[in-house]
């Protein structure tokens, strides 16, 4: 599974582009900059990226913009796409209300 | 480019990167061996992001206080990173007589080291977080704890100490402590890769126990699961770091107004380890759901969007080791941090940079010593 990587391999400086302020994660409303920046800032992973800007983190859990940003983050890289690693999926599937994901009761959800 | 450096430094965790930067910033040159693929991937982005000093054991307190004191206040500015950090203090709440009883004894301990921290009733408790349900009967009060963000502070440690030049390398599994003449002089990796220093510095969770056995040491220590949950963004509701006597549950609202609760099942001691992304159970966010619910009935409508987990290295005595190695100079132990590591982390990176160029560390840390071990039958 895991192999060397040297990160201080150079990958250049950050070079503004004008469609920065795009929006690519919807739900945390990130942007293309913020995310090129954090690769230069040394995020490599998508797991990385989502952890320092909350990207793909928010309702729709990435299901939206993760194809987006794994581009962005491979062509900032210079790798194709398919060699970066997915982020996790975790549970639940969709958002669930904490009275629903709590309920002891057997058979399903109480209408309380 | 070779696989040299004054220090090596095995765990890219916020331990490990702290002190990567803290050494970067004394000149010294660093390499940071992280095992994953990811920097800061063990208990650094999986904690609920306590910043405390209440409720910790007397002979890790005063780093607590210290960092609190001295570097977490600034810590978003010295790092060019908002790390979300709030310092508006920590309540842990009790329902029950004996909660008030584990609550007072605990508040009594810190006391007697010098924390302001001080038991409160459910009135006085509600007056500082409106929501609180009206079963609380009383908390202690900790006015100068808080909380920030654990994900974003130790990558804002990793990203500043590449700037100031420390080498990182992910998927760089350790194995091995190699000796020369008695001294620690590399680290040896599973696929054979050697890395070279005057100064070796253990902190790999409980990946360093294993490590560590390969000098002739080792620590006790197991390794639990912790399971946390966030919800969607709400309006804001409190700024505190929580806890209650019985630890069922503890967390905070975050900046960007999602809650993030950890907890438990009451099972997690019987889990088995397993390698690679920690698992969740099924049964543990439902459990941690009750909990919140039972304190901020408010909560039952807010969605959770994501539970993770993450393991846990608890050292036989629930403190951890810090602490350089007589019978092995050059070596260092940070580890068994117990499950309370993240809130000291920045300053026990600082006080390993002192250990590691032969400095007197800024905080006495003998009790922390990894010979410290004794039976007790």
């Amino acid at each position: 599974m895991s192999k060397l990587n040297d990160r201080s391999g150079d990958i250049g400086e950050y070079i503004p582009a004008p469609d920065d302020d795009m929006i690519i994660c919807r739900c945390e409303e990130i942007t293309k900059g913020e995310i090129r920046r954090a690769v230069h800032d040394g995020m490599r992973t998508m797991t990385e990226v989502r952890r320092f800007l909350r990207a793909g983190m928010g309702l729709c859990q990435g299901q939206t913009c993760s194809r987006l940003m794994q581009g962005l983050i491979a062509r900032e890289l210079g790798v194709r796409p398919s060699e970066l690693e997915p982020a996790t999926s975790r549970a639940p599937m969709r958002p669930v209300e904490m009275y629903i994901l709590g309920d002891e009761k057997e058979g399903g959800v109480s209408n309380d | 480019m070779t696989n040299t450096a004054d220090v090596i430094i095995v765990g890219g965790g916020i331990i490990g990167n702290a002190t990567a930067y803290n050494l970067a910033r004394k000149g010294v040159s660093v390499i940071v061996l992280e095992s994953s693929d990811y920097i800061g991937n063990g208990g650094s982005s999986r904690n609920g992001g306590g910043v405390r000093q209440s409720g910790r054991d007397k002979r890790e307190l005063p780093i607590a206080m210290w960092g609190i004191q001295t570097i977490w206040p600034g810590l978003s500015e010295e790092l060019g990173v908002d790390c979300e950090y709030y310092q508006k203090g920590n309540l842990r709440l009790g329902k029950t007589q004996r909660h008030l009883n584990i609550l007072q004894q605990l508040t009594n301990s810190a006391k007697q080291c010098g924390l302001g921290v001080e038991m409160i009733g459910g009135d006085e408790a509600r007056e500082i977080c409106p929501s609180l349900s009206e079963e609380i009967i009383g908390a202690s009060w900790c006015p100068t704890d808080g909380h920030a963000n654990p994900m974003v502070t130790t990558l804002a440690f990793y990203r500043k100490a590449r700037q100031l030049g420390v080498r990182f390398f992910s998927g760089a599994r350790v194995t091995e402590v190699k000796k020369l003449r008695g001294k620690a002089q590399a680290v040896i990796t599973d696929e054979g890769e050697c890395f070279e220093g005057s100064v070796i510095i253990l902190a790999a969770g409980y990946g360093s126990r294993a490590i560590a056995n390969t000098v002739g040491l080792d620590i006790p220590m197991v390794q639990q699961i912790d399971e946390v949950l966030v919800t969607e963004a709400q309006p804001p509701m409190f700024w505190q770091m929580l806890g209650t006597a019985d630890a069922d549950f503890y967390g905070h609202q975050t900046s960007h107004g999602s809650f993030v609760f950890g907890g438990a099942s009451g099972l997690e001691t019987y889990l088995e380890s397993t390698e690679g992304v920690p698992p969740t159970n099924s049964m543990t966010a439902s459990a941690i759901c009750r909990g919140i619910m039972g304190y901020f009935p408010a909560l039952r409508d807010a969605k959770i969007i994501r539970t993770w987990s993450g393991w846990l290295d608890i050292c036989a005595d629930k403190v951890p080791v810090i602490s350089p190695v007589e019978e092995v100079p050059g070596l260092i132990l940070a580890c068994g941090f117990s499950g309370h590591g993240f809130g000291i982390g920045p300053a026990v990176g600082k006080l390993l940079s002192q250990l590691a160029v032969g400095e007197q560390p800024e905080i006495d840390l003998h009790e922390l010593r990894y010979d410290r071990f004794r039976a007790n039958k």
